[in-house]
């Protein structure tokens, strides 16, 4: 059978394979997903984002089970930080989702972000696909978490939980970091600690100073508390989970989804064209040895990169 | 001031003139290394003198074994009374092979015993749980229900010899087996004497023989501490341990300052739980040691130790009790210092190790045999290990005066610098928010994690040498004789288990554990309903599946 | 433009938690360029194997100090058979005795390193043995 249908019957080895060859990017991979586009776009998406240590895992872990309870299949894909010394990485999201490893409907995949900015990996966009096509009902996408500029996650997912936890200290850097106003939901992590009152009048009083039209979405805040607690905890995360469905109602009816997906669609036209003439351009240039000399000359102030551009721009778009 | 003003004089003066023909004598002949530290990583320098301990207070800082800060020892007779207890650790195969392990020990001259649990018995797993699969009687004796336990015990005068357990999860369970055990044999609770291990901070910190969360952890210990106040008062209701902190790579001053910031956890605990008062229950309190390669670092670890404990009892928790003062602690030598390689070397590392925890006063000592990097100790080997203690208590003289290292300016200064750094250790935690806090951020076990790495690529580059592996090894293969466990061991226990499930009184045992599950959710104490339900042949399982139920399973997190 | 990584999953198997040797491994790992897949303690053979077809690792390596990888070691090979991934190299450490090193080489188990064992012969191992498929 071909990968492209062992995929869309949810063969887990075929499409954590594809993966896998996305990230590498091997040429092949490319045509797979062409192949794999038709079936694609009917899933949820949820992105997870927050600082290291805020409990994006652990919310996810138990996101899963509440969704397995509603029968939905789930995909993960767990996005951990690439070492810029050696190009290694240690991927450790998954530990905290082990118990549901032998569930056939689960599937887990971890990525290393290999030197892309903004929380997540280049190969996020067609890893979503490649689930979707699997049939997975939802698909929650979990960021780094180092917390800066981690903003990609709005151009891949529908819904975006922002966890925030009490006594970290870096509840105002988190404001600060653009992050609040990427939040559809908000998750008080570790809500029985002391100062998660106090975070939560924050959060109210940031999105109250906020403008906000009559049937605009105001994001709702959930207060997770001790995982340990146990009913308590799958109580908040059931909550959680109905904050996410009243969003998607709210983006559909709202018309708000149509708005998300075309957004979501530019964005990948954008980095394909990247992929296509910019990357490919630059690898020439590279190549040649052209691009250093072009370097040396601006450097010298006999060439500016902006008329340079455009003779570039002119010589390789005409091929 | 320490020295007199002349003395102190002549040191500079003399140093000085010291440090000069070094620096003309490494021109001629370099130093061999770049820099010189302890296997800690903890750096030394050439040459100590008195300016590096002249501000010591006599009284305050050092003063006489017996007396506060107990510095020199807490005994004022040191080991002439009575030696360090020989208590070695032993446990493999099913209840019966351990005991006979243990009269052939006795015999020998050990004078406590030790116990090593298979991995079910101290996951609490019963030994036909699917998770037990391979693991039974491998690392341990495996235990599942009572009668395993008399099994253990068979002809053992427990109102005469202590026992201690290594057993932390399902701690409540053996100390109440153990218990159960005493009125079976007609011993009043409060003749019996042991130790179980019950240090479950640790477990998240290094060992991971973990079950429950930390929270509902630390309230079971609490339960024990109650229990045997009241009870059992000569046992030693937790062994507060930096040994496995310290084998899964930290290093000394991680092992004192984690270890102690332990002990502080469980007495706020107690004392906030259950109402006690510090002296009712800290002169129970033991603490468990590791015995490293590095000779006077691990002195002058111990001696820190005890004066650190002594501060924080008395002074953080105002107790009056010169023996709730005390730190008190077994000392084990550093199984992770063993080698694979030409392994009768180990012999020489177990008793270097042993000594300087002798030399640091240790009041009770395990010795581990040449083999334990490549099985479960052989009959022969451990009986080299514990003729290792006889022969340094009774041939070396070591033992003839108490704390002979005390005033050498190296020994005061290393202690005085492991307990300051130590201290910053413990300052930092208290801010975190308490050990729990600090677990939960991962802070003890990311800063292990780190002097493992460090430590394993110094070994890679050289830097830090063991002889066999990475300097003077050798391609002979070892010939030593290995133990084995055979998988037969496991198929008989788990046929005993289920054995015993057939003729136990079903009824009788549904309700006790009925009975230990209301008392969980009520936040009463466990003990005796736990003594009933062994009582009733409850397995080691059915009771830690009601511990999982109302309070949780932790996993690991993982962090890295 | 291709940039193939080797991918490796450093995994406990059974209920030993002695993890300094594996965290130690996983961090190596990294240093030498590799991407790890981190267990933690405590699992077993079927959910090591469901994480290392879910993960699409060149590797496996299982670590076990208590003497039970007798039976967990040869089983997270047969599994990995029975899922149709004997392609996924698995490798062993631990306190492992060399008396067992046979029957574990003949049960699938490509290469065992003990307690001495330099970390850059595990990479290197790693790197002469693991070829990432084209």
């Amino acid at each position: 059978m071909e990968t492209v249908k062992k995929i869309c019957k949810g063969d887990v080895r075929s499409a954590s394979r594809l993966i896998r060859d996305i990230e590498d990017k091997i040429p092949s991979a490319k045509s797979q997903i062409k192949k794999l586009y038709p079936y694609t776009g009917k899933s949820f998406i949820i992105g997870i984002t927050g600082s290291p240590g805020a409990g994006k895992s652990t919310i996810t872990d138990a996101l899963i089970t509440e969704l397995r309870k509603r029968n939905k299949t789930v995909g993960v894909l767990a996005v951990d930080p690439t070492s810029p010394f050696s190009g290694g990485a240690i991927l450790g999201d998954r530990i905290r989702m082990l118990r549901h490893a032998e569930d056939q409907d689960v599937f887990v995949r971890s990525l290393a972000t290999r030197g892309a900015l903004g929380g997540l990996s280049h190969a996020v966009g067609e890893a979503i696909h490649v689930m979707e096509a699997m049939g997975k009902n939802i698909i929650i996408v979990e960021t780094v978490g180092i917390g800066q500029q981690e903003i990609d996650i709005i151009n891949h997912a529908h819904s975006v939980i922002v966890v925030l936890v009490p006594g970290m200290g870096d509840e105002v850097q988190t404001m600060k970091a653009g992050i609040m106003e990427i939040a559809d939901v908000f998750a008080i992590n570790k809500a029985d600690r002391t100062g998660a009152k106090q975070l939560q009048t924050e959060v109210m009083s940031m999105l109250n100073s906020a403008p906000i039209l009559p049937d605009d979405w105001r994001p709702p805040i959930v207060m997770v508390g001790n995982v340990y607690e146990t009913k308590a905890f799958a109580k908040s995360i059931e909550e959680l989970v109905k904050n996410l469905e009243a969003h998607y109602l709210y983006l559909k009816s709202s018309g708000r989804m149509a708005e998300r997906i075309n957004r979501k669609i530019i964005v990948e036209i954008n980095d394909a064209l990247r992929a296509n003439i910019l990357e490919p351009i630059v690898h020439s240039l590279e190549e040649s040895g052209e691009l250093r000399s072009l370097a040396q000359k601006i450097k010298s102030r006999k060439a500016d990169p902006y008329s340079a551009a455009e003779e570039i721009a002119r010589r390789f778009l005409k091929q | 001031m320490y020295f007199t003003k002349e003395t102190q004089e002549a040191s500079l003066r003399l140093t000085e003139k010291w440090d000069k023909d070094v620096q003309k004598a490494v021109q001629e002949t370099a130093d061999q290394k770049v820099r010189y530290s302890t296997v800690s990583d903890l750096e030394i320098k050439r040459l100590y003198t008195p300016e590096d301990i002249k501000d010591t207070n006599f009284t305050e800082d050092i003063s006489v074994p017996g007396e506060y800060p107990y510095l020199r020892g807490n005994q004022a007779t040191g080991y002439r009374g009575r030696y360090w207890t020989f208590r070695m650790f032993s446990g493999m195969g099913s209840a019966q092979d351990t005991n006979e392990r243990w009269h052939m020990l006795l015999k020998q001259g050990q004078t406590g015993l030790s116990t090593a649990f298979d991995y079910p018995t101290l996951m609490g797993y019963d030994s036909d749980s699917p998770k037990s699969l391979g693991e039974v009687g491998k690392c341990g004796v495996a235990i599942d229900t009572l009668e395993d336990f008399l099994a253990l015990m068979k002809d053992i005068p427990i109102d005469q010899v202590t026992t201690s357990m290594t057993i932390n999860p399902p701690a409540t369970i053996l100390f109440a087996m153990y218990c159960a055990a005493a009125d079976i044999k007609g011993v009043p609770l409060n003749k019996i004497g042991g130790t179980i291990q019950n240090d479950l901070l640790k477990e998240f910190i290094a060992q991971k023989t973990f079950m429950c969360p930390p929270e509902p952890s630390v309230k079971l210990i609490s339960d024990t501490v109650e229990f045997g106040t009241k009870y059992v008062p000569r046992w030693n209701t937790i062994s507060i341990s930096g040994y496995h902190i310290r084998e899964a790579g930290s290093t000394a001053i991680q092992e004192l300052a984690f270890t102690l910031r332990d002990g502080i956890e469980y007495v706020e605990d107690v004392v906030r739980r259950k109402g006690m008062n510090v002296d009712d229950f800290a002169p129970r309190l033991s603490f468990f040691f590791n015995s490293h390669i590095d000779f006077f670092e691990e002195i002058c670890k111990m001696r820190a130790a005890r004066r650190m404990w002594a501060k924080i009892i008395k002074e953080r928790f105002g107790a009056k009790n010169p023996r709730s003062w005390w730190l008190r602690f077994h000392t084990q030598t550093a199984g992770c210092s063993l080698t694979a390689q030409q392994p009768y070397n180990n012999v020489v590392r177990t008793t270097t190790e042993a000594l300087a925890a002798i030399l640091g006063g240790t009041q009770s000592l395990h010795t581990n045999s040449l083999d334990e990097v490549l099985c479960l100790p052989s009959e022969h080997a451990v009986e080299i290990a514990l003729r290792t203690q006889q022969i340094l208590a009774e041939e070396t003289g070591v033992a003839n005066t108490i704390d002979p290292l005390a005033g050498s300016y190296f020994i005061e200064s290393l202690t005085n610098e492991i307990e300051e750094k130590a201290w910053e250790y413990i300052h930092k935690i208290d801010e975190m928010g308490g050990m729990i806090a600090a677990i939960e951020k991962g802070f003890p076990q990311m800063e292990i994690a780190e002097a493992a790495y460090r430590f394993q690529r110094q070994l890679d580059a050289g830097e830090k040498i063991m002889v066999g592996v990475n300097k003077y090894a050798t391609d002979a293969k070892h010939t030593i004789p290995l133990v084995d466990i055979d998988e037969k061991v496991g198929e008989e226990q788990i046929k005993r288990l289920q054995d015993v499930r057939r003729r136990r009184d079903n009824r009788a045992t549904g309700q006790s554990l009925n009975d230990i599950k209301n008392a969980c959710k009520k936040g009463e104490n466990v003990m005796p309903h736990c003594i009933a339900a062994v009582k009733n042949l409850a397995t080691l399982q059915e009771i830690c599946d009601v511990y999982r139920e109302v309070y949780g399973e932790y996993r690991d997190p993982g962090l890295y | 433009m291709t940039d193939r990584k080797i991918r490796v999953m450093v995994a406990k198997p059974g209920l030993d938690g002695h993890d300094r040797g594996a965290r130690i491994l996983a961090r190596c790992f990294r240093d030498a360029g590799f991407e790890v897949i981190y267990t933690g303690c405590h699992q077993t053979p079927e959910q090591i194997v469901a994480a290392a077809i879910q993960e699409d690792v060149d590797l496996v390596g299982l670590s076990c100090l208590s003497g039970a990888h007798r039976a967990l070691f040869p089983r997270v090979v047969e599994l990995l058979r029975e899922k149709d991934a004997a392609d996924i190299t698995v490798i062993g450490g631990g306190i492992i005795p060399e008396q067992d090193f046979d029957a574990l080489y003949k049960a699938g188990i490509k290469a065992i390193f003990t307690p001495g064992a330099a970390l850059d012969s595990i990479v290197e191992w790693i790197r002469t043995n693991i070829k990432p498929r084209a």
